[in-house]
Order: structure tokens, then C-alpha cells, then sequence
């Protein structure tokens, strides 16, 4: 993780070489700026274990590879959203009207990041967010230099999740979920596959951000005969949610599939026993074993002593994608048009998010999604591995893109839900 | 209270010391009025959001400082008229200006209401009650997500032409804030706002003497969230945005903090609070991950040692050196 002393070397260094070539023409040295880079993460608040983990994924790749493209120094300054959409606002106004970026990367919790999307809006700034999933950034409400690279969105992932819980025989399935727009993505997204499935929703459950207590849920949970049941929580919520499901006896009498961010590194590594055999869908899968997500695992795991993330993975992949784009431009990341355009244009090979990753026409990614189960490495190490493998997911599944967007927003009151 | 002995005192050396705050004043002013040709865009905005948060500190100093009745929901009053704004333009597709106007409008409807409420308690019951009713509004915020967006926020698109450019909105900031100032100023002077301090000092001498206490904090309360609303319209034209962190309780303590750093019942403290609350913030965050923490050791220092705020104190060492 690069922290401010060392940028402020950097920098000091990159002024030492701007100041030694000060005989050379005008247009060499304005070649050898540097290319800056705004990374947004909650390095405080509630989720600043998922900011530390996205600069440190950001991080790995430019050390890995190098901090230079075409001749120009990649200069990254980070700033701290605190998790509250104001703050991230004014940090996003600081870091292009002050710094004078070149472009933003970053923002963990949705709120955050539609702020600094609205911002950007005005004035055209390029803002790519791997985590921001908040459905309509990239559907109803899309902005032309917002762009989700190497991102996803809440309802995407759960559509194969519910195809999958039809094809295992699941027919009828309880949610439960956090009350906010997210969940209600997430939810929506499987619900609605799973009912025009033929499956049916027996009941939902939305439960309020940071439940301490889950056994009024699970209590009725238990009674309503379900094959499985779905759970979508994030942070400190889902590790509660894990510990109180199986500390319930409901592990293991009924099966739980969940939101991937309920089987995520930065969850299950710090409980015991309680995530085991979870099903959850993603496009990344640390226990998959091919090369590219082998390799990234190892390095990463060398270099931080953990499993990575969903934070970690997705902004180690947007770093690169980023960097095949400002190659491809020659470095000129100053003209947006291009840097957008080459951004669109880029097919990931390699990264941890498999094979080829591209941009559909709205500026998100269309992948292969796994479904995983959570496992036990040889070392006794939890960790997510592959059972199933859906090509080619995007964000409309198989929906025709302007007739999806006809139907309004999940919300708790909109599930999509089939009768 | 002290604040009202200097007036009466007219020595020549008073005479002079006026003379010098005025020139202060007039010098503070032309600052005040030159910045926009000097600060680039982004230390601009920093300057147009200290003056908005420098009018919700003032409606919590007319509180606070004057009726001695300290509230913890005027962040939810500010946010309350920044909800209204956005969804009017969006939703109703009112011009921003009526937009503005229902704001503030609401914000006064809901600080009325909230004063219905608060006027019978005073001290920490106020406080209590007062943060209560914020938490109420933030509640709704978060919760009705049909019409709030729930805690993804709203998103407007309400700079646009002239507001647009940072100078212009930063000139218009200032023309309100000053005429807000003067307003306040002009209300806590007034004979009704000698009745407040009254109160203030005390109530029970105040209603032996005829006067409506619950009335005349009712009204205080009222037109001290009507400026809260004022700064909360403004800010939702300053962001273009809003979600309940506006009107979460972080934003009530926030205006009053401001308040208190710059010195309650001194008006013009709110100013001075709100640039060093913002300013430090901006400053520090820019060196450390930790400056929330420097942020509360800053209070602490400043509650040890200048318990009456920076005007405040200034004051005090002011008169002193007679």
C-alpha cells in the first residue's frame, strides 16, 4: 500500500527528472508528466477493512508491473471517502480541481459512489468504479464517463444463482436480506429469475444495516419449510448472519445460498467453520484453478498474508485494464474522449476475472460467472471454489436490454417477482 | 451576561476600539470579497461551504447562544430543506428558485412543528428531545425510499448556467449569508431577542414578569430553523445531491460544534467555527488517514482553554488589555 510519504518521494522524484530535462523541447516535457490517478476508498468508517483491501489490490498491480506507461510516471494519491457520500464528494472535487487528475478509480458503498457520479456528470471527468454496483449507473440513469470496469452490479449476479437453484432442484426459497438498495438489487435479480423459473419466493425478509440480532428471522425462517434459503448481507452483518444461521442449527438442515459479498474473503476468513458449503455466485473465484487467478492469489497472498477480496480482485483487474487502455492511447490521458473510448474498447485476457472480459454497449462488464461453494484449502484455510461456470453473463441476462430497462428499479416493493 | 456591558462603557478608548473593529470588519469584507479572484475553483467551494455552514451555525447560535436552549436537530431542519429542493426540481419539475422557496418553506413548517414539541423543556431534556425528533426526519429519510431514494440519496441537476461557475455561486453564497448575518444579527438585538437572553438568564423571572416564555422560544425555535433551512436550500444547490447523511445526527452536532468553536452567542463566531472546522478538515485529512482524530483533540484543546469559542475569547482578551 502505498502510503503519503512515499508518494510525496515519488513525486519529488518525478520533479527531479522534469527539472533534468529542462533543455528539452517544450512538447517532450509535457509528454513526461505524470499520469495522475485519483483512488477513492473508506480508509475510515464502516467499511474501511474493504478500502484497505481495494488500495491494496490497486496497489499490487503497479508494483507488479511497473509505475510507467509510454513514457509517463503513474502517480496514484488516495484519498479517504469515510464511507459518507458529502465527504466523497468534496475529496472528489479536491482531487480534480487540486490535484488535477486525470481521472478517479475507486468508492466502496453505493451512496458514495453515485455522488461523485453525479459529480463527474457535470464535468466530464472519466470515474470508473469496479465496486459500485448500483444497478441503474450503468442502466437507467448511465452517464456517458462513468464506466464499470471490472465492476458488476447487485442483480447480475444472482440471475445465474437462480437458474442454478432450479436446475439443484430448489422450488421454493425464502430471502433475507439488508433493507437498502443493494439488497433490494440483489434480491430483485433472483427473485425475478427464480419465479419466471417456476420456482417460487415464500417470503422476504429485509432486515436493517448493522442487525445485531437475526433470530427473530431465522426463527420464522425455520418454519416456513423452504428448500433454501438466500441471504444477502454485507460486512459485519453477514458474519453475524453466518455465526446466528449455524449457532441456530439451521446449518445444514437447510441450505444457504447467498449474495456473493456473504461468502467473500474479507467475511469468511475471519470466522470458523460457520461459512463452510455456503453457495454464492461471482465472476471471481479465489479457489478457481486457473493461471491467471493462481497467480494473482499467490502474489497476493505473499504480499498481504491473506485471501484477496472481492475489493482487492476487482481493483488489481480495473488497474489493469486501465493500464492496456492508457497504452493503447499512447499515455495521452488527457484527451477524455480517447482514454473513454480506449477503455470501452479493452478485452481483458489474464486478469483473475477469466478469460476475456469486455464492455457491453452501457459500459458494463460481460464475463463468466461462477457459482462456488465455500471449501477448505489443504492448509485449512477457507476459500471460495468453482461448481459451476455460466459464460458470457452481463448485466441484462437474457433480457432484451431496452425492454429490461422499461421495468422499474428493485426496490423493496419491486422484486420482479412472478406470480 | 457581559456581552452588553462594552455598549454602555463610551470612553474614548471604546471609541477607538470601535473605530478598529469597524476597519476589522470592512477589512474582513473586502477579503471576503476579493477571494473569488484569487482562489482557483476548488478552495472556492471550500470557501462557499463555510459560508453555508456558517448560516446553520448562526441559526443554532440564536438558539443556543441566545434563548439558552441548545439544539441537536438542526442538521435534520438543513437536510430537511435540501430533501425538498432536489425533489422538487426533479420530481415536480419546479424552477429552483420555488424550489428554494419550498425548502426553506418546509424546514421552517418542520422546525415549527419540532418547537411545538421542544418549547416545554429546557437543558439536557431539550437536548435529548431536540435530538430525538432530528433522528425522526433521518429515519424517514433513510427508510421512505420510494420518495428519499432511500440511503442512496437523491441526485439533481440543479447547477446548471450561471450557477455553474464557481464565482458566481460563491458571490450569490456570500450576498445571502451576509444578509442572513445581518438578519439574526438584527433579531437577537431586537427587543423581542433581549427577551430570549432574558429567558436565557432566567425563565422563571422572565414569566413572573409577564412575559410568554413558551411562546417566545416557539417563535426563536421557529425562525432559527428557518435560516437553518436557508443554508440547507443552499447546500442542496452547492451539492446537487443529498442523502440522509445530510440530516443524520453527524450534521446537527456538526452545527453546533461550529457554533461552539467559534464562540456561542457571539453570531459572528459561527463564520470563524465554520472555517476552522472546515479548513482543518480539508488541511489534515490531506496529511493523515487519522484526522478525525487531530479534529477531536483540536476540540478538546479549545474546550479547555477557550470554553467561550475563538470570538469568544478574542473578546475577552480584547477587553482586557484596557
Amino acid at each position: 500500500m502505498i502510503n503519503r510519504r512515499k508518494l510525496l518521494k515519488s513525486t519529488a522524484s518525478i520533479s527531479a527528472v522534469a527539472a533534468s530535462t529542462v533543455s528539452f523541447p517544450a512538447i517532450l516535457r509535457a509528454q513526461a508528466a505524470p499520469i495522475k490517478i485519483g483512488l477513492m476508498a473508506p480508509l475510515t468508517g464502516v467499511l474501511a477493512a474493504g478500502g484497505k483491501e481495494l488500495v491494496e489490490g490497486f496497489e499490487l498491480w503497479w508494483e507488479r508491473n511497473g509505475r510507467e506507461i509510454a513514457g509517463r510516471k503513474i502517480e496514484i494519491t488516495v484519498e479517504d471517502d469515510a464511507s459518507n457520500p458529502d465527504t466523497a464528494l468534496q475529496k472528489a472535487r479536491r482531487l480534480v480541481e487540486q490535484t488535477n487528475v486525470h481521472f478517479l478509480v475507486g468508492n466502496i458503498v453505493a451512496n458514495t459512489g453515485l455522488a461523485v457520479a453525479n459529480y463527474v456528470k457535470g464535468n466530464g471527468v472519466p470515474y470508473f468504479i469496479p465496486v459500485i454496483a448500483a444497478d441503474d449507473l450503468t442502466q437507467r440513469n448511465r452517464i456517458p464517463n462513468v464506466l464499470r470496469i471490472a465492476g458488476y452490479t447487485g442483480s447480475q449476479m444472482t440471475r445465474p444463482l437462480a437458474d442454478w437453484s432450479l436446475k439443484n432442484g430448489y422450488k421454493k426459497v425464502a430471502t433475507v436480506s439488508q433493507d437498502y438498495a443493494y439488497g433490494h438489487e440483489m434480491c430483485g435479480g433472483f427473485a425475478q429469475t427464480f419465479t419466471e423459473g417456476g420456482g417460487q419466493i415464500v417470503q422476504q425478509f429485509w432486515h436493517p444495516l448493522n442487525t445485531a440480532d437475526f433470530s427473530p428471522y431465522l426463527g420464522q425462517l425455520q418454519g416456513l419449510g423452504v428448500d433454501a434459503i438466500f441471504g444477502m448481507e454485507t460486512g459485519a452483518d453477514a458474519s453475524r448472519f453466518l455465526q446466528q444461521y449455524a449457532n441456530f442449527g439451521l446449518k445444514g438442515k437447510i441450505p444457504l445460498i447467498s449474495a456473493m459479498n456473504v461468502a467473500d474473503q474479507s467475511v469468511i476468513r475471519t470466522l470458523g467453520d460457520e461459512p463452510m458449503d455456503v453457495v454464492s455466485c461471482a465472476m471471481f473465484c479465489e479457489g478457481a484453478q486457473d493461471e491467471a487467478t493462481k497467480t494473482f492469489v499467490g502474489e497476493y497472498e505473499k504480499r498481504y498474508q491473506k485471501l484477496p477480496s472481492v475489493f482487492g480482485t476487482t481493483h488489481f483487474s480495473g488497474a489493469m485494464w486501465l493500464t492496456q487502455a492508457i497504452t493503447k492511447i499512447g499515455g495521452k490521458v488527457e484527451d477524455r474522449e480517447a482514454l473513454l473510448k480506449a477503455v470501452r474498447e479493452v478485452e481483458l485476457k489474464g486478469s483473475p476475472l477469466g478469460p476475456i472480459v469486455k464492455l457491453d454497449p452501457y459500459g458494463h462488464p460481460v464475463y463468466n460467472v461462477f457459482i462456488r461453494k465455500v471449501a477448505k484449502r489443504e492448509d485449512g484455510k477457507k476459500w471460495n471454489v468453482p461448481i459451476a461456470t455460466y459464460p458470457d453473463v452481463g448485466q441484462f441476462w437474457k433480457y432484451d436490454p431496452e425492454t429490461y430497462m422499461k421495468q422499474p428499479s428493485y426496490s423493496r416493493t419491486f422484486q420482479g417477482i412472478k406470480s | 451576561m457581559t456581552s452588553l456591558a462594552p455598549t454602555v462603557v463610551t470612553t474614548n478608548k471604546s471609541g477607538l476600539r470601535s473605530a478598529l473593529a469597524w476597519v476589522g470588519s470592512a477589512a474582513i469584507l473586502f477579503v471576503l470579497i476579493a477571494l473569488p479572484f484569487v482562489l482557483k475553483s476548488y478552495h472556492l467551494g471550500i470557501a462557499t461551504q463555510i459560508l453555508i455552514f456558517a448560516i446553520l451555525a448562526m441559526s443554532v447560535d440564536v438558539l443556543a447562544g441566545f434563548a439558552g436552549r441548545t439544539p441537536l436537530c438542526h442538521g435534520a431542519i438543513f437536510g430537511t430543506a435540501t430533501y425538498f429542493v432536489i425533489y422538487g426540481v426533479n420530481t415536480w419539475g419546479l424552477p429552483l428558485p420555488v424550489a428554494m422557496m419550498i425548502g426553506v418553506a418546509a424546514a421552517t413548517a418542520v422546525a415549527a412543528v419540532f418547537a411545538l414539541l421542544a418549547v416545554r423543556v429546557s437543558g439536557v431534556y431539550f437536548l435529548l428531545l431536540t435530538l430525538a425528533l432530528g433522528l425522526v426526519i433521518w429515519g424517514i429519510c433513510l427508510r421512505w425510499s420510494q420518495v428519499t431514494g432511500g440511503e442512496n440519496g437523491l441526485r439533481g441537476d440543479l447547477r446548471t448556467g450561471a450557477l455553474a461557475d464557481p464565482a458566481t455561486f460563491y458571490a450569490l453564497v456570500l450576498v445571502i449569508s451576509l444578509c442572513a448575518f445581518f438578519a439574526m444579527r438584527r433579531f437577537v438585538n431586537s427587543p423581542f431577542g433581549l427577551t430570549l437572553r432574558g429567558i436565557r438568564d432566567s425563565e422563571s423571572r422572565m414569566a413572573s414578569m409577564g412575559y410568554n416564555v413558551t411562546l417566545h422560544v416557539f417563535l426563536a425555535f421557529t425562525i432559527s430553523g428557518f435560516f437553518a433551512g436557508v443554508a440547507g436550500a443552499i447546500y442542496a444547490v452547492f451539492n446537487n445531491f443529498v442523502s440522509p447523511s445530510a440530516v443524520a445526527l453527524a450534521q446537527s452536532v456538526q452545527g453546533l460544534l461550529m457554533a461552539i468553536v467559534g464562540g456561542i452567542g457571539t453570531l459572528v463566531g459561527s463564520f470563524v467555527g465554520a472555517a476552522v472546522i472546515i479548513i482543518l478538515e480539508q488541511f489534515v485529512s490531506a496529511y493523515t488517514e487519522r484526522w478525525q482524530m487531530v479534529l477531536g483533540i483540536v476540540f478538546i484543546l479549545i474546550m479547555l482553554f477557550a470554553p467561550e469559542g475563538i470570538v469568544g475569547k478574542s473578546r475577552t482578551l480584547w477587553h482586557r488589555r484596557k
